[in-house]
């Protein structure tokens, strides 16, 4: 095998890496949340260096591989789509922290709600991120797809939530402190949402060679 | 990105049994979808070209885009140069040589120009630095000495100076050798030496400038020099450049063709060619899989 050849799969390797590593804090601050785990928040906070470590080591890599191979056609577009992928797993890493701050919160504090809409929430966001990164591994362009279409669903269930917590904050003070604990979880849970979808149309741009942001595939071509 | 869409049928040759029908990127008009900003220059249909028994091109057809750089890359044996040197019938001059198609030059028939008026019109540019075993300014000054100037007759003295000047400005050597014009050309670096060739193919104002790897004997600064120096030329000229360096073809190039095997495998604008080919072996082949 080539010697590039083989450093782009050791590219791949390290960006599955980042994935599983943030796939994992993103499960466990959910976790955190809705079991009340303080142990799942404990084990997102340690990820976190990791992450942040194998995101430089990521970067510095394919910035290397660019300058030394001048990669064209789908190397190029690995490479970008890798740097691209790289930066969302690291935010979504850190928006899986910010979420695990708000459990260990809201495991101090008297419940308001029961826990119904944010695990739906959730199983629909840990699902779209499989996916992201399914497609991603498998170059699935179909399943790239259906992440893009799962992402209103997300925001149809973060507006609802929204709805329903500010009802909650009108009806008694009290419940303000929890009440905003949990909207921080569900705008970060739609934003890890927004993440994924990211990765989704990089994986289109990776495989189909499309820019399909912002509605730029029913853009006519500049 | 704009789909891939086949060329009309009657600009397609027939498959042959062995090989895939050449895929060009193209609009229904039949060009890339640029072009539409540009007039075709020159035009190859059903190009085939023959060295004796082996066929070296097979059914090419590519437009040329007027005050546009096209490039035509692959390995070697592709048949690039070769495609190149029908533009100006250099191939002509090769015993046993057979062509058959058709190249129109701003729609007219190539071969029913004089091969001399042909070759002023389009000029050329090799491999190698060939100047003559001249002076600097004898070297540019060759051409409009055997073709004289517009409208006929002698160039005068100061007609000669002050075209020799512009050619050499155009070929962004001027600065460079105004204080030693009639020094030996062989006196000049290996840069210098292919600027001087530009230059003197510029100097009876050619319409087209064929260019054949002209930077594969150069270093890195003097081929910038010759790229930057393409890039400026295109706004008086049209250009063709083969190339194996597929990033100078990425840099200077507004269409890019790719040739296997003597088959035209795709054209298309540079920026596709590299970011998104429609075809495997384009792809295999500027990625460095083959080739």
């Amino acid at each position: 095998m080539r010697h590039f050849v083989e450093e782009l799969e050791h590219l791949k390797t390290k960006l599955l890496e980042m994935g599983a590593l943030v796939e994992a804090s993103i499960q466990r601050s959910i976790s955190a949340v809705t079991q009340k785990d303080r142990n799942a928040a404990e084990e997102v906070f340690r990820n976190e260096d990791r992450v942040n470590a194998i995101e430089l080591e990521i970067d510095d890599f394919a910035i290397k591989l660019l300058a030394l191979h001048q990669p064209m056609a789908a190397d190029l577009r690995l490479i970008v789509a890798a740097l691209k992928i790289n930066t969302d797993l690291e935010r979504m890493g850190d928006l899986s922290v910010s979420i695990a701050e708000r459990a260990l919160s809201l495991i101090e504090g008297p419940v308001i709600k029961p826990m119904i809409d944010i695990p739906h929430i959730a199983g629909l966001v840990q699902s779209m991120v499989r996916k992201a990164l399914d497609a991603f591994v498998m170059r699935d362009a179909d399943l790239a797809r259906s992440v893009l279409a799962s992402d209103d669903a997300v925001d149809s269930l973060r507006t609802a939530c929204y709805h329903e917590l500010i009802s909650f904050m009108e009806k008694d003070p009290a419940n303000i402190k929890q009440a905003l604990n949990l909207l921080v979880v569900t705008r970060n849970l739609e934003r890890i949402a927004d993440h994924s979808t990211n990765i989704a149309e990089d994986v289109l741009f990776l495989v189909k060679g499309i820019d399909v942001r912002h509605h730029a595939e029913s853009r006519p071509p500049s | 990105m704009s789909p891939a869409k086949p060329m009309p049928a009657s600009a397609q040759q027939a498959p042959e049994p062995d090989m895939a029908p050449p895929s060009v990127n193209m609009a229904a008009s039949g060009e890339p979808n640029l072009a539409a900003e540009s007039a075709t220059k020159i035009s190859a249909t059903d190009l085939n070209f023959h060295y004796g028994s082996f066929q070296a091109l097979h059914g090419i057809s590519m437009k040329i885009f007027e005050n546009r750089v096209t490039a035509c890359i692959g390995p070697s044996g592709c048949g690039k140069s070769t495609f190149l040197r029908t533009l100006n019938r250099m191939n002509e001059t090769v015993r046993h040589s057979r062509v058959e198609g058709e190249i129109l030059l701003d729609g007219q028939n190539l071969h029913s120009f004089e091969v001399s008026e042909v070759r002023r019109r389009v000029g050329m540019v090799f491999q190698r630095s060939n100047p003559f075993p001249k002076s600097i300014f004898d070297n540019v000054a060759y051409g409009l000495r055997i073709n004289g100037v517009p409208g006929g007759g002698s160039p005068s003295r100061g007609e000669l100076r002050d075209a020799v000047e512009h050619s050499l400005r155009r070929a962004a050597l001027w600065d460079e050798v105004k204080d030693k014009l009639h020094q030996s050309a062989y006196s000049l670096s290996g840069g210098q030496q292919q600027r001087l060739c530009i230059a003197r193919a510029l100097a009876v104002n050619p319409e087209v400038l064929l260019l054949d790897e002209p930077c594969s004997a150069l270093d890195p600064i003097a081929t910038t020099k010759i790229e930057d120096l393409i890039f400026h030329l295109k706004s008086s000229c049209t250009i063709v450049i083969v190339t194996h360096n597929m990033q100078q073809a990425a840099r200077v190039a507004d269409y890019t063709g790719f040739f296997l095997l003597g088959r035209l495998i795709e054209f298309d604008e540079t920026p596709l060619i590299f970011k998104n080919p429609a075809q495997k072996e384009t792809e295999d082949y500027v990625t460095g899989r083959f080739g």
